[in-house]
């Protein structure tokens, strides 16, 4: 084609202007990226101190920390992994061991992709129908099962493309020395597939260490110290949520504080299970 | 127990002719051995199951929640707009229209920028820079929507209400058509916020997911079109994106069931007014801040029920396009399985 005719000029003229829209639209991404975090270590790091670890909630217009949310998300958190991990892993066993050309695990994966991005509140919801209704109270059960229920599709997600990959040569040599199905799957399947669904776990508890709307109206929120599950559990996302859209200014700091804890909290984990997940391809 | 587990899948391992255990212990122990096999089988299918009992509990448990409120309204649940818990009269139309709304406007900036963030990693971008970008974006995805909420609430609406919105209404205020949606005084907080965050967070899941079916056009198909003199974005529009059309639909669908059923993040800038107004500058609602606003102080059964209606119909809407999106999904693996 002729450089200097028209056409050409308009094709080169068109392909420059979308990309430099390419390059646009990634630097926007990128902004908003270093924007949030530049924002939160900003305004959450001077609140950052001992106290923060060691003290309660204070009322407005006092000193305090954070100690009683962190210690109730922790605990609610490792509740709802003890619970919902072993059902994903199940789950996820059946559908790629023992059922992975059945119309169940058809079913069960496509209703599995759905819960996977189900609204959080309504989750919430369900499990208040569920139990807290039932119960007649809030409760920090009611939270840790709410978490559960979005813990389980996670798991068993990547239990169940952990173990697809798995070589089937391992799984036919541990049955021609004869062991039994089961054991062929918990002593040689899962520990070939164990880095991934270890990543599948750390990338569970990121989801739900971050998770708010479900515990709204189940773990409801307590301002003392408090370890009993039967009882309202205060946890650090409530306490954002309460405090950020109080009017008191050592509220709100105490907000960005904890929002600065939530998120580095949650960003390690998942570069750690992005790590582990690596180290997986390349081995 | 006589023996632990290590031993009992020796016992089972070692031959007819082993002489340190007889023929009896060793059919005893085959015997435990099919018995924990079968059981072990069925307890994954068990849990395989509960997963669907799990979806089937939602609904259930939605629906027999949302009966009164059902029962007492009716079908003009769906389209009265009043919302008032002191006479105890609820319509969902405002929550409906904020949460379409504001999920509408995420769509209309998050389904190009994340396009063109995918071109710009699968064609411009350097090798080495491809996998920290990748990843960066993928991190947005990670931040918690409450963090979104906080940052929108302090950081972003304030700098909207100073700089943006008043420009956008000194703009637009002479055509006619748009000088209604951006009408009236700049509050920060509004529909109009909400749909701008939302945009930012459903960014990740659209990028990624348009980079891997990017990624999966085959290179024979880009060479042949670049080799007849096709420019970058030629490419692009005619090659790429015809090839990747499922995929990329899939996951814009993905992004939108995000969008619809997002709280915390909306929640916070939306600024929670039963009201559907003209103005994308307006507070309003949606759905999902609605629940979480009202739910633990709503007062009488009525008030508790119309709220879960909220949820359930939040549940029916959010169900059909990730069903929708999947089934897409899908259909590209079984294309790429062939």
């Amino acid at each position: 084609m002729n450089p200097t005719s028209p056409l050409y000029a308009k094709r080169r003229r068109r392909n420059v202007l979308t990309m430099g829209l390419a390059y646009g639209a990634t630097g926007l991404g990128l902004t908003w990226l270093v924007i949030i975090l530049a924002v939160l270590v900003w305004e959450g790091f001077s609140g950052l101190s001992w106290a923060v670890f060691t003290e309660m909630t204070p009322p407005p217009g006092s000193a305090g920390g954070l100690l009683n949310p962190i210690v109730g998300s922790l605990v609610m958190t490792v509740i709802a992994v003890l619970i919902g991990t072993p059902l994903g892993i199940l789950a996820g066993t059946y559908m790629a061991e023992y059922g992975r050309f059945d119309k169940l695990t058809t079913v069960v994966r496509f209703i599995n992709d759905i819960l996977l991005s189900a609204p959080s509140i309504v989750i919430g919801l369900f499990v208040y129908e569920v139990m807290v209704a039932q119960m007649g109270h809030f409760s920090g059960w009611a939270g840790a099962v709410s978490l559960a229920v979005i813990v389980v599709p996670v798991v068993v997600r990547t239990t169940e493309d952990m173990l697809v990959l798995v070589p089937d040569s391992l799984r036919e040599a541990a049955a021609s020395i004869g062991l039994p199905r089961s054991l062929m799957i918990q002593r040689v399947a899962y520990r070939a597939a164990r880095a991934g669904m270890i990543t599948g776990v750390l990338l569970a508890v990121a989801r739900i260490s971050g998770e708010t709307a479900p515990l709204l109206f189940t773990a409801l929120n307590n301002q003392f110290w408090s370890l009993n599950l039967n009882a309202p559990v205060s946890s650090l996302p409530v306490v954002i949520f309460q405090f950020a859209l109080s009017p008191y200014k050592d509220w709100q700091s105490l907000a960005w504080t904890g929002a600065l804890i939530i998120t580095f909290a949650v960003l390690a984990l998942s570069i750690v299970a992005r790590i582990l997940a690596a180290q997986r391809k390349t081995s | 127990m006589k023996w632990g587990r290590q031993p009992v899948v020796d016992v089972a391992l070692q031959g007819t002719g082993s002489s340190t255990v007889s023929q009896i212990d060793r059919a005893r122990v085959l015997q435990r051995l099919r018995l924990s096999d079968v059981a072990f089988r069925h307890l994954t299918r068990a849990a395989a199951l509960a997963v669907l009992v799990i979806l089937g509990g939602i609904i259930v448990s939605l629906i027999w929640g949302s009966l009164p409120a059902l029962r007492t309204f009716g079908f003009s649940f769906l389209h009265e707009e009043v919302w008032n818990p002191v006479t105890e009269q609820f319509g969902a139309i405002a929550p409906i229209y904020g949460t379409v709304v504001t999920s509408l406007i995420a769509m209309l900036i998050a389904v190009p920028v994340g396009l063109f963030i995918a071109l710009f990693l699968t064609e411009l971008c350097p090798m080495w820079l491809r996998r920290p970008i990748g990843i960066a974006i993928e991190l947005l995805a990670g931040i918690p929507s409450i963090i979104y909420g906080i940052w929108g609430l302090f950081v972003f609406a304030p700098f909207l209400q100073q700089h943006v919105q008043p420009f956008l209404i000194s703009v637009f205020g002479d055509i006619p058509v748009l000088s209604t949606l951006f009408a009236g005084p700049p509050y920060g907080i509004g529909v109009f916020t909400a749909g701008l965050i939302l945009a930012i967070m459903v960014l990740p899941f659209i990028t990624s997911i348009s980079r891997d079916v990017f990624e999966a056009v085959p290179p024979v198909l880009k060479e042949a079109a670049y080799g007849l003199g096709c420019t970058t974005w030629e490419v692009a529009r005619y090659v790429m994106l015809p090839y990747a059309r499922v995929g990329v639909i899939g996951g814009i669908m993905l992004g939108l069931g995000r969008a619809l059923g997002e709280t915390m993040a909306v929640t916070f800038v939306i600024g929670n007014a039963h009201r559907i107004s003209g103005s994308l500058l307006a507070p309003g609602t949606t759905i999902s801040a609605t629940i979480a606003n009202e739910f633990t102080e709503a007062v009488g059964d009525l008030y508790t029920s119309a709220l879960i209606a909220l949820g359930l119909i939040l549940f029916v809407i959010t169900f059909i396009v990730l069903a929708i999106a999947r089934l897409l999904l899908l259909r590209l693996n079984a294309r790429v399985g062939r």
